[in-house]
């Protein structure tokens, strides 16, 4: 069989997996494909353009509400742009942001992890000295710092985040490695004389993709909130783009108001979003990997 | 032992110099440096000045060593907005980081070890389902709006409490819980898996063999020991609260030194951005170490590890 169709019908067949299992966490899955439909679809679904605000039409209540119209079904923000509308478009960042950091992280740190185990010797202990002393850096700190110097955008959000935690991925895959490289089928391929990459590659590769996908799951909840923190100290993404870390550095204006809105609806999305990837994240660990349990 | 120290230290200097290295090249690497460490709005003399004080023509060999060299007098520069000396300012900002700390650690250890408990005595029961929502919860909420929600109920709907600012007790309630939040979801999972652990061991069966009651199994002969794990976490985790704060101080308007990083963000006052973060750093390597020389100290097995 060709060899690339098999790897991704393996894939195809891993990736269905949880559908054919018990205790599939089914609503904190159908949570986070909604929020990435709408992500997709925020140009359709969204009823107003969420940068451009109608200034007479400024912190409008929800419809329930006394005051609220169904013109503006979750009230409108201090410059009088539609809340429904950003957060659509929000979800969107926090998708792409969330999505494309820990993709980022989880390709440098397997990466690392599988060279750094495989290789060992000196290879070895210059990664995971690099990985340790990374570690012990305060990421969120260092985070802000990087964002301040950078300046603030989409693109330098992401390379800040996944330089901020592609450490865990390297010393659970190593670590996995170690043990894989010592079993027969690895050896067989040493004898048949495969070279190093392709070792690494088709042998090694596949038996613990699993865990970087386990570990990837559980890292988008953190990389989601730190993006959120980063956004509302003003140094993640820049306004007018609509994040939902920004949203409640500018809902803090009406606060005290009594503006509730602009406070609880997009810090309950952020909520929702990183509730659900840690429940789908912890089912993923218990159910692929009994190793990563004490995680 | 000495050995093992040794290494420690050795693995916490390479931290530091690390840490060091990154935040210099950062700096010179991502623009004009001279641009960044002289005031916003400085004149074309200004910036030829600051390039000469700080040599930023020569080599980056150079200029990390003059760099190094400053710190380690003590200096990390003048803030552009305080007009004064930022290691002044950082101690003067310390105490409230560690007073907010201290209270949100109180709260963390108040409700998470109790929680673990009855989740760890009752395990698989509906204490323990409760237990673990509420930790997954408390994993999911980000502090800040944690903190956000607070204000609006509290001082906004309520007025029970002050929204922002320092001097009296009622001032530090919110931001303690916004901090401790997280910590406490943290310390009821370690204390709940730790308390399983020693439940399950030798000696808490032979006190259950003995007859003793259930009570004091747990109370006395289980939970002594489960705390261990369990407060040597909580020292690490009272110099990560003091910096991870930046978000919850910048929220209540908390004077630490979070606070004073998202200042020195906002007013583009670099010298004090590059001492909050330096500092942080160093704060989080050296309690690293305390750690890893304690753990070794108590459990002679890691000593001789490798």
């Amino acid at each position: 069989m060709n060899g690339s169709r098999a790897a991704t019908l393996t894939l195809a067949w891993r990736l269905a997996a949880p559908f054919r299992m018990e205790g599939f966490p089914l609503i904190p899955t159908a949570i986070l494909v909604t929020v990435a439909l709408v992500a997709i679809f925020a140009d359709a679904l969204a009823p107003y353009n969420p940068e451009l605000g109608t200034l007479g039409d400024r912190f409008r209540p929800p419809a329930w509400e006394a005051g609220g119209s169904d013109k503006y079904l979750l009230g409108t923000d201090h410059l009088g742009r539609d809340v429904l509308s950003r957060l659509m478009f929000g979800a969107r960042v926090s998708m792409i942001v969330g999505f494309t950091a820990v993709i980022v992280a989880g390709v440098i740190g397997t990466v690392l992890g599988i060279v750094s185990g495989y290789h060992g010797r000196w290879v070895d202990q210059v990664i995971m000295r690099l990985t340790d002393t990374w570690l012990a850096l305060p990421a969120l700190t260092f985070a802000i710092f990087l964002a301040a110097i950078v300046g603030p955008s989409v693109g330098n959000l992401i390379v800040i985040l996944a330089a901020a935690y592609w450490t865990r991925y390297a010393r659970v895959i190593r670590g996995e490695v170690l043990s894989v490289k010592e079993r027969d089928f690895v050896r067989l391929a040493v004898v048949a004389g495969c070279s190093k990459w392709t070792i690494m590659r088709r042998h090694i590769l596949p038996n613990v993709i699993n865990s970087a996908i386990v570990l990837g799951t559980l890292q988008l909840g953190v990389v989601i909130v730190t993006e959120a923190a980063l956004s509302f100290l003003g140094v993640g993404v820049p306004p007018p783009q609509p994040a939902w870390g920004l949203m409640l550095a500018d809902g803090k204006k009406g606060m005290m108001a009594g503006y509730w809105w602009l406070t609880v609806l997009p810090g309950s999305c952020i909520m929702l979003m990183v509730l659900s990837a840690n429940l789908l994240g912890d089912w993923l660990r218990v159910k692929f990997d009994p190793q990563l349990r004490q995680l | 032992m000495k050995r093992y120290i040794l290494r420690r230290l050795g693995y916490s200097l390479l931290s530091l110099f690390l840490l060091s290295v990154t935040i210099f090249l950062f700096v010179r690497v991502t623009g004009d440096p001279a641009v960044l460490l002289v005031e916003p709005g400085a004149s074309k003399d200004d910036l030829e000045m600051i390039r000469m004080q700080f040599g930023l023509d020569q080599s980056l060999v150079v200029q990390y060593g003059h760099f190094i060299a400053t710190l380690s007098r003590g200096d990390f520069g003048q803030s552009f907005y305080y007009r004064m000396p930022v290691l002044e300012l950082y101690a003067s900002r310390l105490p409230h980081s560690l007073l907010l700390a201290a209270a949100a650690m109180l709260f963390s250890l108040l409700i998470g070890i109790p929680t673990g408990i009855i989740a760890a005595v009752r395990v698989n029961s509906w204490w323990d389902s409760a237990g673990k929502i509420f930790a997954l919860l408390g994993l999911s909420m980000p502090s800040f709006w944690v903190g956000l929600v607070m204000i609006l109920f509290f001082s906004v709907y309520l007025g029970w409490l002050p929204s922002s600012g320092s001097g009296t007790p009622l001032h530090l309630v919110m931001p303690a819980i916004a901090l401790g939040w997280v910590f406490a979801a943290a310390h009821m999972r370690l204390t709940r898996s730790s308390m399983l652990d020693v439940l399950g061991s030798e000696y808490v069966k032979l006190a259950r063999l003995k007859g003793l009651p259930e009570a004091l199994v747990i109370g006395k002969h289980a939970f002594k020991n489960a705390l261990i794990p369990v407060l040597t976490l909580a020292g690490i985790n009272l110099v990560i609260m003091v910096n991870v704060a930046v978000v919850v101080e910048t929220v209540f308007a908390w004077p630490g030194v979070g606070r004073l990083l998202y200042e020195g963000i906002s007013f583009r006052d670099f010298p004090v951005v590059q001492a909050t973060v330096l500092l942080g750093g160093a704060m989080i390597v050296i309690v690293n170490l305390l750690v890893d020389i304690l753990y070794a100290v108590i459990d002679p097995r890691i000593r001789y590890e490798r």
